[in-house]
């Protein structure tokens, strides 16, 4: 939702970044305010992966330009957890597996090391068995995931919830949710979305990296903005992505060249 | 972030001090002589002479097994010493150990006076080549226990040294077990009498403290029927260019529904972050379940030594005995790691379990190598082997070569196998969720090596796990 007078979480100018010797960002503008809800599409290898990276400072890019500024801090000088303690969410396109680590362990960690750099007292683990039952429960997910390890043997779906039950748990700021939807049947990606849209508050905003429009029927955009080439190329509203939907990428490219 | 990841291993090894203490060496080289003067020096039996010598000439007929995934240059063994003692060599009580001596052992965090010792963990210490001294002795003795140096139970239960040593791994049974059979100079000794639980656990700690000297110590651990025994075993050494030599023996044998855990955390020195220096440990470590329904488990935590090439093994001799073998092997910098098991099933309904877990740092070599053979006879056996790979950065190897031999077709054998990577993409997932590089590589490992762990005894697991933390911590971040 677009509120009046809503303080700006991401401020992103001019940004370019690269990795190896390919430049994939060139000149990226996006501003995010609280409450929005941006939707990021484009076809493959417009950079839109490449961008929610680099917001999160994955080490195997290298900023080569612009600034970005998350609540007014200067964003590409922290390391990647510090950037996650300052309340920015990367949701990943491809979770990590990590066998042996109990996702309970893992999200214990995660919550009382982000929670806890914002004031909040650890928890212990039945302290925070009680705090995840709730949000799982919130989110539709089944309890039987704190006893597995970390994403091991998780099926696309259940790695896509375990992802929304990290972004429940650490309260973020911002999420920036790279391709989300890819990978869910129709019944996974409504409870996904379903569980986005019960985090979304009018303090915090939401970044969805997309291909297709079927996401936005469930969370609706305030604005869609096409990337292509490394550039945001057109910004619009929902409408936009209906568009994209029904015509392909191919007239907004020409349009704009 | 990959210098950070590179970087992950570089905590200084914290046993390389040498102490300085006066000690007894034999001369450089080996032949008959020197075994003579050895078996002299100890004041042996002509058995024990006899025994020393075939293994010696078994051993002239032998060559340096090269198999193993293991490089390294040619060993000359006539450049080692065989034999160095601390002195005085004969010690009444512990206020004769050199109080040099006792500092080392207290920098090492080794319990060795009485008074002290809160665990109840009774300790033979070798220090080089000798035995300097073993706890708890009394309190052992009044349930039949005997726990003593090697050359002690010659002395004083020679019919029990006679009647089993060699039993399990004979002379000439390699290259490395035929040496060690040579000029072995000592070692612990361990008998649990018929159905005696051993009221504590038994603790080994080996050190080498003299550069040119090999260490070849002989274990042996004999659990009568329906005894249980958990045997401990430690290892440290200091600092130096050169390379030594540990080629150590250890035969277990248990009888019927017997019961022998074996532990092992073995931290020789690993030689510098050039690959300088380090431990070559060629060690052969085998158990015969010789009765009905008896269980050997080992488990071990490699994470010294410039060369590992060890293989502790279960012979499951007796129906429905019982192997088991548990394995942590960290490797970094040039280490170079060639360990595994063999579980040979003779016996009807024998079963075994491999939890093999290898971790691989900097530009080292980490190889799991198994064999699983079940006989023709062995109705019903049944084994489950795992064996788990880590890499840490993307300049390390590892290997796994799982040999299965079945010659029954009632028998099952499962293998399982995974690598895993512990690379920038999973310090990045950790750190998207505010968790910092090292702990995401503490959590990472420690949740890889539990399945091991869980085996350890509860002081043990504490140390290995704090061993794990100072190998990996200081490397990230």
């Amino acid at each position: 939702m677009i509120r009046e007078n809503a303080s700006v979480l991401l401020e992103v100018r001019g940004l370019s970044a690269r990795i190896a010797d390919h430049n994939i960002l060139k000149g990226i503008d996006l501003t995010v305010r609280a409450a929005e809800v941006h939707a990021i599409m484009g076809p493959n290898g417009s950079g839109k992966s490449t961008l929610a990276k680099v917001l999160s400072g994955h080490p195997s890019y290298e900023v080569t330009g612009g600034e970005v500024l998350f609540e007014g801090r200067n964003l590409l000088e922290l390391a990647p957890e510090e950037r996650a303690r300052a309340g920015l969410f990367l949701g990943f396109q491809y979770p990590i597996e990590v066998p042996g680590v109990t996702n309970s362990a893992f999200l214990r960690l995660a919550y009382n090391t982000v929670q806890g750099t914002r004031g909040k007292e650890e928890l212990d683990p039945l302290e925070f068995d009680d705090l995840v039952r709730g949000k799982m429960k919130m989110l539709d997910i089944d309890p039987s995931f704190l006893g597995r390890s970390l994403n091991a043997g998780f099926s696309g779906g259940e790695k896509k919830r375990n992802e929304i039950l990290q972004m429940a748990l650490l309260e973020p700021k911002l999420a920036v949710l790279d391709e989300t939807d890819s990978g869910l049947d129709i019944d996974a990606l409504r409870v996904v979305a379903n569980g986005i849209n019960k985090l979304h508050t009018s303090d915090n905003g939401i970044v969805l990296v997309t291909h297709y429009q079927r996401m936005l029927n469930y969370i609706v955009p305030d604005y869609v903005h096409v990337m292509e080439g490394g550039r945001i190329i057109r910004t619009g509203d929902k409408s936009l992505a209906l568009e994209l939907e029904a015509r392909g990428y191919d007239w907004v490219t020409k349009e704009a060249a | 972030m990959s210098a950070v990841i590179q970087n992950l291993v570089n905590q200084p090894y914290k046993h390389g001090f040498v102490s300085d203490i006066e000690s007894d060496t034999v001369a450089k080289g080996l032949n008959e002589d020197v075994i003579r003067l050895i078996s002299a020096k100890k004041g042996e039996p002509e058995w024990l002479l006899e025994f020393r010598l075939n293994a010696y000439r078994h051993w002239l007929t032998m060559q340096e097994p090269t198999w193993p995934n293991v490089k390294y240059p040619k060993i000359d063994f006539q450049d080692i010493s065989y034999f160095s003692a601390p002195r005085p060599k004969k010690l009444a009580s512990m206020d004769e150990v050199d109080p040099e001596l006792l500092r080392t052992f207290e920098k090492l965090g080794v319990p060795m006076h009485e008074r002290k010792t809160l665990a109840g963990v009774a300790v033979d210490v070798i220090f080089d080549s000798v035995s300097v001294a073993t706890t708890y002795k009394k309190k052992l003795a009044e349930v039949g226990v005997i726990f003593c140096s090697f050359s002690e139970a010659v002395r004083d239960h020679p019919e029990l040294v006679k009647k089993y040593l060699g039993s399990v791994v004979p002379t000439g049974d390699n290259f490395y077990a035929a040496l060690n059979s040579a000029v072995f100079t000592d070692g612990s000794f361990c008998y649990i009498p018929r159905g005696v639980r051993c009221p504590m656990d038994l603790s080994t700690y080996f050190r080498i403290n003299t550069e040119q000297s090999g260490q070849f110590e002989r274990t042996l651990i004999i659990a009568e029927e329906g005894a249980y025994v958990s045997y401990l075993e430690g290892c440290t050494a200091p600092k130096f260019d050169t390379n030594q030599l540990h080629a150590a023996v250890v035969e277990l044998v248990a009888l019927d529904d017997a019961e022998i855990k074996y532990s092992t955390v073995q931290n020789w020195y690993a030689g510098d972050e050039n690959g300088k220096g380090g431990i070559y440990n060629f060690v052969t470590k085998r158990g015969l379940c010789k009765g009905t329904n008896s269980k050997i488990s080992w488990t071990q935590v490699e994470t010294g030594s410039a060369i590992t090439w060890k293989y502790p093994s279960c012979v499951l001799l007796g129906d429905n005995s019982v192997g088991e073998f548990y394995s942590v092997a960290l490797t970094n910098h040039h280490q170079q790691a060639d360990t595994g098991t063999k579980m040979i099933h003779i016996g009807r309904n024998t079963r075994s379990k491999i939890i093999s877990k290898g971790i691989s740092a900097g530009v080292s070599n980490n190889s799991y190598r198994g064999l699983v053979k079940v006989g023709a006879r062995a109705e019903g056996a049944r084994n489950f082997s795992q064996c788990d790979s880590m890499l840490i950065g993307d300049r390390c190897g590892a290997n796994t070569f799982p040999y299965i031999q079945v010659n029954n077709n009632s028998a099952k054998v499962e293998h399982e196998a995974s690598t895993s990577k512990i690379g920038e993409d999973q310090l990045f997932y950790f750190a998207s969720r505010g968790i910092g590089n090292e702990e995401a590589v503490s959590m990472i490992i420690n949740g890889f090596v539990q399945d091991v762990f869980v085996q350890l005894p509860m002081e043990f697991a504490v140390e290995a796990t704090k061993l794990l933390g100072l190998k990996l911590e200081g490397s990230v971040g």
